[in-house]
Parts: structure tokens; C-alpha cells; sequence
């Protein structure tokens, strides 16, 4: 029989629907696995106790037959969500010792279909980083990084980020799904490069209520699975309306897990030519055709489209995502919660607090923000990105009366170690440029396991799609799980 | 245009950051190298284009305005490091 934590979430289901094993034993599987691989820093903390208690609830309602959506499946939440009783960090040392006495929407949903919480998944300070880096907690290590014959790792793979842990734990087997955020990519490039499944709904379609606000206009929370139809299990409980959130849009929530029908025939798929961005490694692009191959061979029809503005997405993002982080981070003060560094006053209690309680990249882009929002640079800056950003979701909408879905490279590399990129934040930033332009515009994008670079590392290949139309998404991306094949185990657990 | 020291000084200010006058320098560097790399802005032609705020709809939706939370404010003042009977307590600042 498979290994218990190496099952998909929906054989899980079938597994505990047909009693072959119950709950508990499913969620201390992955306690256990949890326990051996410490090393790789992908839960800030375990709740081994929440889980068990939430595992024994599910085996309850099996035996009377009630079982829910995701009943007893053990699942990861990134520590950006708030979870009623539970530590919540946003790897930030200065959310030092805070416990939110409310749940997030989207854990609500998930628990109320009967999802179980392992734990607190490591990530970016405050979502901010594409390598899982920047955490007060120390950075994740990717399962894929190799070890010599006496177990220790000889290079240290970056997961990706900033939903690194949420991306390590999926594919080291520590989570049979984990949430994640993406503000620029972040669950979409981490998933990249672990060789997993996740998907950025639509902006408004998965609730913003309790979880820690990086840039407003952009932040989207989703899942990370290891197959897509999982992804699409995943995303129906996590989706839907909330009157909490005055961006979240009313409209149903489809049964995606139907979507995933395989007939992709007479379906438009936009390839944009802007996407072969300079020094774009040649097997990222042999991979890219490769899906364009695919896609062809399953019906679809491949069009040649025009995103005339997506070089000037990344810079844009950098004025409009630090802008809102610095109006976002203001109220990390030392008053209400986590850390306080008194001061001779309070405005130096203030400074104090956050000189000491944010890490240099969240500095970094608060002076940014804060200075592009400064009198008599807001126009220069803040209006012109802003501008910007309406041209590049203008191409889209005209993109889309050409096609149906955008198939792309999901990141402009495979991972790279620990410590490198580190010079140069540009280089570390360059990571999104894929990625980015659906954040902008609000539109869904899915990143699927595609292949592997030359060095044996997983690549991912991204599809876009029109604005609350994930099942079409979901669904081209199946096909390419499915045409691409079983994928090989990261090194960690094969 | 280039962020010099002072301006930086300024910023973290506006941010309420203490930044020691010895990583000034080093800061001014980082945020110039970012704030060159925005230039490129420049380029794209925004004449007669409405700034984007949000995707989604303009409006925003309203509701009764009545009151349908609160009461607990032991709650609200649960995580701060220093309360006192339910008020968040702050250094004194009125001499």
C-alpha cells in the first residue's frame, strides 16, 4: 500500500471513506514525518494537538456517514492566515508572541469542511521574498536540495517564495495540501520550483479577511497540492463570498473538480511573444514549446498574442505593492501587539519597535513605499505605476478576445541555492517577471509541474485565464499534469 | 534624481524607523538602485489613462449601519504588551 502521506487528498478520501484507515492514523502519519525532517524549516510551529483533536472529530462523522468536503485530510496553513489561538507570526519578529483571537475566513471554510491543521507554515517576512529567505525564522530548505552519503545536504535549494514552506512541506510529504498567498507569485513560482500544483484565483474570489495584509490590491490566497485536481478540491472550500472582505466578489463557486473533463478541443491558447525575455535559459523554453506541444496534441489551438507591457509590470508592481505595504505595515507599532522596544518617548518607542522588530527586505520596501507616497512624489511614482498598471491589464482584456488561456514559463529559472541572488535585489525580483502581470490585472493563474532542468530540478509551466474562470485554468492544466506525466520525488523522500 | 543621505534620514523618519546615521549610506544605495531600475516607467505612454486603484468594481458596497460586533474588549486588548482596565497603555506624551 502507498505511504500514507504520499497519497493525493482525493485517494485520501476514498481511503477514509472506505475505512482502509482512519484519520488519526492519516494526520500522525504526517506528524511523524513532521518529526524527521526538521531540518528543513517548514513549519514555524506544529499543533499536533489542534490536529489530532480536528483528525478525531472527522473519524466521528465517518462512522456516522456525515463526512464532508475535505474531511480528515491533513493540511499546512501559511503563518500569514490567523488562526483563532494559535501563534501567528508572519515570520516576523515583530508579531513576536501574538495569538489572534479570530480565525481567517479562508481556515474557516476549511475547517467547517472538516480540514485538519498540522501546522504554521514558514514563509516570507511578511510575504515579502521569492526564496524563503527573509523569515525571522531562518529560511526553508528546499527537498530537492542533494546530500552526500552521509546525509547532509551539499547545496541548499531555496523553495521559492514567499509561500516556501507552504511548497516544501507539500512536496516533502508533510502536508497532503497547504494554503498559500500570492501577492506577485508568491504561490505560483515556490510551487515552480518544488515540482507541486498551485493555484492564484481571480482577485475576489477567496476571502482577504484575517489574513496579514501585504499589498491589498494584490494579495490573493490559494492552494498547493500535488495534484490538480486536488488544487481544485482545495480552492471550492477556500473560495466564495464574504461581506468581511469589501473586495470579495458574490458569485457562485463552480465544482472545479468536474471541470477537469480532459476535452480541451477548439480551446484558443494565447502564447505571448513578450514572454521570451532575454537570457531565458534554452531548456525553460524547450519546456514551453514542449506544452505548447501538448496542448496542440489534446485540441487546442495555439495563437500568437501581444503583451506589449509586460516589461514595465515588475517595476510597476515595485511602486504599487511597496506603497501599500507601507500604509499596511503601519500599524505594527508596539502598542496593540507583538514586540515593544520601549524609547525615552513614544515616537521613539515607535522607531525603536520597528527598527528592531522588521528585517532589512520589509524595511526596504516600506522606505520605498513611504517615499513614492511622499509629497511631491506621489504623481512621479505612485500615479504613474498606477497608470501603468491599467495599460497592462489592458492588454490582457485585448489578449483575451484572441483566446481563452495564456500558457507560459511559470519562473525564469529552475531553483537556485541558499545565499545566491542575495547581492542584488533587482536579481531576486527578476524571479516574478512571469508571474507579476496576472497580480496587476487580478486575473487566476495556475502553475503545473512540466518537467525538469538539466540539472534534474522540477519546472513548472503557468496558465492564465479570463477573470473567475479557474475551472477553464484548472482544467488546461490537467491536461498538462496528464501529458507530462508522473513526476520523480524530490531526493528527500524517494 | 538620487536619494541622498538626508532624504533617506527623512524617509525613515516618515516610516518611524531608526536607521543609525552609519547605514544611511549603504540604504541610499539599495534605494537608488531600485528607484533607477523604476525609471523606466518613463517609457509607457499614460496620457488620458485613468490610474488603476483596484480590479475589482469601483463601488463599494454598502451596508445598515448598525453595530453587529464588539463587546469584548478584553479580547481586543488580549495581545497588547502593556493594558491596563482594557486601555492600550502608551509612554506619556503630554508634558
Amino acid at each position: 500500500m502507498t505511504k500514507l502521506t504520499h497519497l493525493t487528498m482525493a485517494d485520501a478520501l476514498a481511503g477514509l471513506a472506505a475505512k482502509e484507515f482512519t484519520a488519526v492514523e492519516l494526520t500522525q502519519a504526517h506528524l511523524d514525518a513532521m518529526a524527521a525532517t526538521k531540518e528543513l524549516n517548514a513549519y514555524i510551529i506544529e499543533t499536533p494537538d489542534v490536529a489530532l483533536k480536528q483528525a478525531a472529530d472527522a473519524d466521528a462523522r465517518y462512522a456516522k456517514g456525515e463526512q464532508r468536503a475535505l474531511d480528515g485530510l491533513p493540511l499546512g496553513i501559511k503563518d500569514l492566515f490567523c488562526t483563532e489561538g494559535v501563534q501567528t507570526t508572519a515570520a516576523s519578529h515583530i508579531l513576536d508572541g501574538f495569538v489572534p483571537p479570530y480565525e481567517s475566513t479562508v481556515t474557516t471554510q476549511l475547517f467547517r469542511d472538516g480540514a485538519v491543521m498540522l501546522g504554521k507554515l514558514n514563509l516570507d517576512e511578511f510575504a515579502m521574498g521569492s526564496a524563503n529567505i527573509t523569515s525571522h525564522y531562518g529560511p526553508v530548505i528546499s527537498p530537492w536540495s542533494p546530500k552526500d552519503e552521509a546525509g547532509n545536504f551539499t547545496r541548499k535549494l531555496v523553495p521559492g517564495g514567499s509561500s516556501g514552506g507552504s511548497a516544501a512541506a507539500v512536496a516533502a510529504r508533510l502536508a497532503l495540501g497547504a494554503t498559500g498567498t500570492d501577492t506577485g507569485g508568491s504561490i505560483r513560482q515556490p510551487a515552480s520550483f518544488v515540482g507541486i500544483v498551485g493555484i492564484k484565483p481571480t482577485y475576489g474570489r477567496c476571502s482577504r479577511w484575517g489574513i496579514v495584509a501585504f499589498a491589498s490590491s494584490l494579495d490573493q490566497a490559494g492552494p498547493m497540492t500535488r495534484t490538480v485536481k486536488d488544487a481544485a478540491l482545495m480552492l471550492r472550500s477556500m473560495a466564495g463570498y464574504d461581506p468581511k472582505d469589501s473586495t470579495s466578489i458574490d458569485v457562485p463557486v463552480p465544482d472545479y473538480a468536474a471541470a477537469l473533463t480532459g476535452d480541451i478541443r477548439g480551446l484558443r491558447v494565447g502564447i505571448p511573444k513578450e514572454y521570451r525575455v532575454d537570457g531565458m535559459p534554452a531548456e525553460i523554453e524547450k519546456l514551453w514549446q514542449q506544452g505548447i506541444e501538448w496542448l496542440k496534441a489534446a485540441g487546442a489551438t495555439p495563437v500568437e498574442i501581444s503583451l506589449p507591457h509586460t516589461k514595465y509590470a515588475l517595476p510597476a508592481y515595485y511602486i504599487v505593492a511597496p506603497a501599500e505595504a507601507s500604509s499596511n505595515l503601519a500599524r505594527y507599532d508596539g502598542v496593540r501587539f507583538g514586540l515593544r522596544v520601549e524609547g525615552k518617548d513614544l515616537k521613539e518607542m515607535y522607531e525603536n519597535t520597528r527598527a528592531e522588530g522588521f528585517g532589512a527586505e520589509v524595511k526596504r520596501r516600506i522606505m520605498i513605499g513611504t517615499y513614492v507616497l511622499s509629497a511631491g512624489y506621489y504623481d512621479a511614482y505612485y500615479l504613474k505605476a498606477q497608470k501603468v498598471r491599467a495599460r497592462i491589464a489592458e492588454d490582457f482584456t485585448k489578449a483575451y478576445e484572441l483566446c481563452d488561456v495564456i500558457l507560459t514559463p511559470t519562473a525564469p529559472s529552475a531553483a537556485f541555492g541558499i545565499g545566491e541572488k542575495m547581492d542584488d535585489p533587482i536579481a531576486m525580483y527578476l524571479n516574478d517577471v512571469f508571474t507579476v502581470p496576472a497580480n496587476l490585472a487580478g486575473l487566476p493563474g495556475l502553475s503545473v509541474p512540466a518537467g525538469l532542468s538539466g540539472e534534474g530540478l522540477p519546472l513548472g509551466l503557468q496558465v492564465l485565464g479570463r477573470p473567475f474562470d479557474e475551472a477553464t485554468v484548472l482544467k488546461v492544466g490537467h491536461v498538462i499534469e496528464q501529458a507530462a506525466g508522473p513526476q520523480p520525488l524530490p531526493p528527500l523522500v524517494s | 534624481m538620487s536619494l541622498d543621505k538626508a532624504t533617506v534620514a527623512k524617509i525613515a523618519h516618515l516610516a518611524r524607523i531608526k536607521v543609525p546615521d552609519s547605514d544611511l549610506e549603504q540604504l541610499a544605495g539599495e534605494l537608488n538602485t531600485i528607484m533607477h531600475w523604476v525609471e523606466m516607467l518613463g517609457e509607457v505612454d499614460t496620457q488620458n489613462v485613468e490610474p488603476m486603484t483596484s480590479v475589482v468594481a469601483a463601488n463599494l458596497r454598502r451596508r445598515p449601519d448598525a453595530v453587529t460586533d464588539g463587546g469584548y474588549p478584553e479580547k481586543v486588548v488580549a495581545n497588547a504588551t502593556d493594558a491596563t482596565e482594557n486601555f492600550f497603555s502608551v509612554p506619556k506624551v503630554v508634558e
